[in-house]
């Protein structure tokens, strides 16, 4: 049956359902790509006989051998938009410099696109938060606790909490404060989010 | 890499297929038993029990659901469908009586997707084969969403492997159901319908 070897792509990235990206594999695309052919030329010829003897009996495989071309296409779409997706997790995930082993997984086309995709990234990501910008692909999860402890970088004097409390914000004090309070402080330099 | 930044397509509602979708894709290559109802010309080398230039009208063969799909025309005859097994009044019945109890594993790992798949083809049986999917697949999703909202800890893969894909899909977001897959899954079902 035709079709065969795209079917075997899907099955390569399907196998990896957790994202992974596996080696470009070029092979099995110019397979695909030369079955293709010689299917169109087949039909190419199919139609041009159909048409100049009349032959209509030829017109269930010319369709036949149609609908393997549209599937191969398919496949092969499917196959690299699949990998571009991974690729796109790989920022997020690896961040913008990705380490030489996946780096190799992928094809020239394939490397542009990310190096375009991070670009794209960085502009929006600068076009966000006024001036100095927004890096949201650190603290992709909800923060699991409510209080963090900072210290603090530059006098600030008093600095009251909700439940009345007043802090002396002293430089190189260290205070265990609600994370939402600190937040405007820790951007515009005055805290500084300690992580034990 | 334990990546939950990577969103693949997923597989369309109902009758309908996404295009980009991977498991879509493995669906629609599952083989089914059809009959030719005209000539293939030239195409004698897909059918491997003979050896005829082309293919007679009349022969009976699997093709797989893609192909099927591209060549079945209403109004025309060029393949007629048989139904497979699992789709048919026997079976039917044995999952009106106790839809819990068929491994859907070994019947076909795509039963609800290719049933739907099925519903393409114009047999008269259609609506009792809708009716089937969607109760079998309600039946088996409440016992399922039971046992997995009640066994955090337990060996749930005897279960699992007695489901068909869909269902495992759920499983695997997680290790148990998250009640919006559930409800989405189920709701895609109903509203197909």
């Amino acid at each position: 049956m035709f079709c065969e070897k795209a079917i075997e792509l899907i099955r390569e990235l399907h196998r990896m359902s957790d994202g992974q990206l596996p080696a470009f594999n070029e092979d099995g695309l110019r397979q695909v790509l030369q079955e293709m052919e010689a299917l169109y030329e087949q039909n190419q010829s199919d139609v041009n006989e159909a048409k100049s003897e009349g032959r209509a009996e030829l017109i269930p495989s010319i369709k036949l051998r149609h609908c393997c071309l549209l599937r191969n296409q398919r496949c092969v779409t499917a196959y690299l938009y699949d990998r571009l997706l991974r690729i796109r997790a790989l920022r997020w995930e690896y961040g913008s410099v990705l380490p030489a082993n996946v780096r190799f997984h992928m094809c020239a086309e394939e490397l542009q696109w990310f190096s375009q995709y991070k670009k794209s990234l960085a502009s929006f990501m600068r076009s966000l938060g006024g001036d100095e910008g927004l890096d949201i692909t650190q603290d992709m999860k909800p923060p699991k606790s409510l209080y963090i402890e900072v210290r603090c970088l530059k006098d600030h004097g008093e600095f009251e909490i909700d439940d009345g409390t007043v802090i002396l914000l002293k430089k190189n004090s260290q205070h265990f404060l609600p994370r939402w309070k600190c937040e405007l402080l820790i951007r515009q330099g005055v805290l500084e989010h300690v992580v034990s | 890499m334990d990546t939950q930044s990577y969103f693949p397509v997923p597989p369309g509602v109902g009758m309908e297929e996404n295009f980009l979708s991977l498991d879509d894709i493995l669906l629609s290559h599952e083989r089914l038993p059809i009959r030719t109802e005209c000539t293939f010309p030239r195409l004698g080398f897909l059918e491997k029990s003979s050896d005829t230039q082309d293919i007679p009208e009349g022969t009976k063969m699997e093709l797989p659901l893609w192909l099927t799909k591209g060549l079945y025309e209403r109004k025309r005859k060029v393949v007629s469908v048989e139904l497979p097994k699992v789709y048919r009044e026997g079976w039917r019945t044995v999952f009106s009586a106790d839809p819990n109890v068929v491994d859907l594993h070994k019947m076909g790992p795509y039963y609800y997707g290719l049933g739907s798949q099925m519903l393409h083809f114009d047999s008269p049986e259609n609506p009792e084969i809708a009716q089937t999917l969607l109760q079998t697949f309600i039946a088996r999703f409440r016992r399922t969403m039971d046992s997995s909202q009640n066994a955090y800890n337990e060996d749930t893969s005897a279960l699992v492997e007695r489901e068909a894909i869909c269902c495992n899909r759920l499983w695997v977001r997680g290790g148990r159901w998250d009640k919006r897959d559930a409800v989405e899954e189920s709701q895609r079902l109903i509203t197909d319908d």
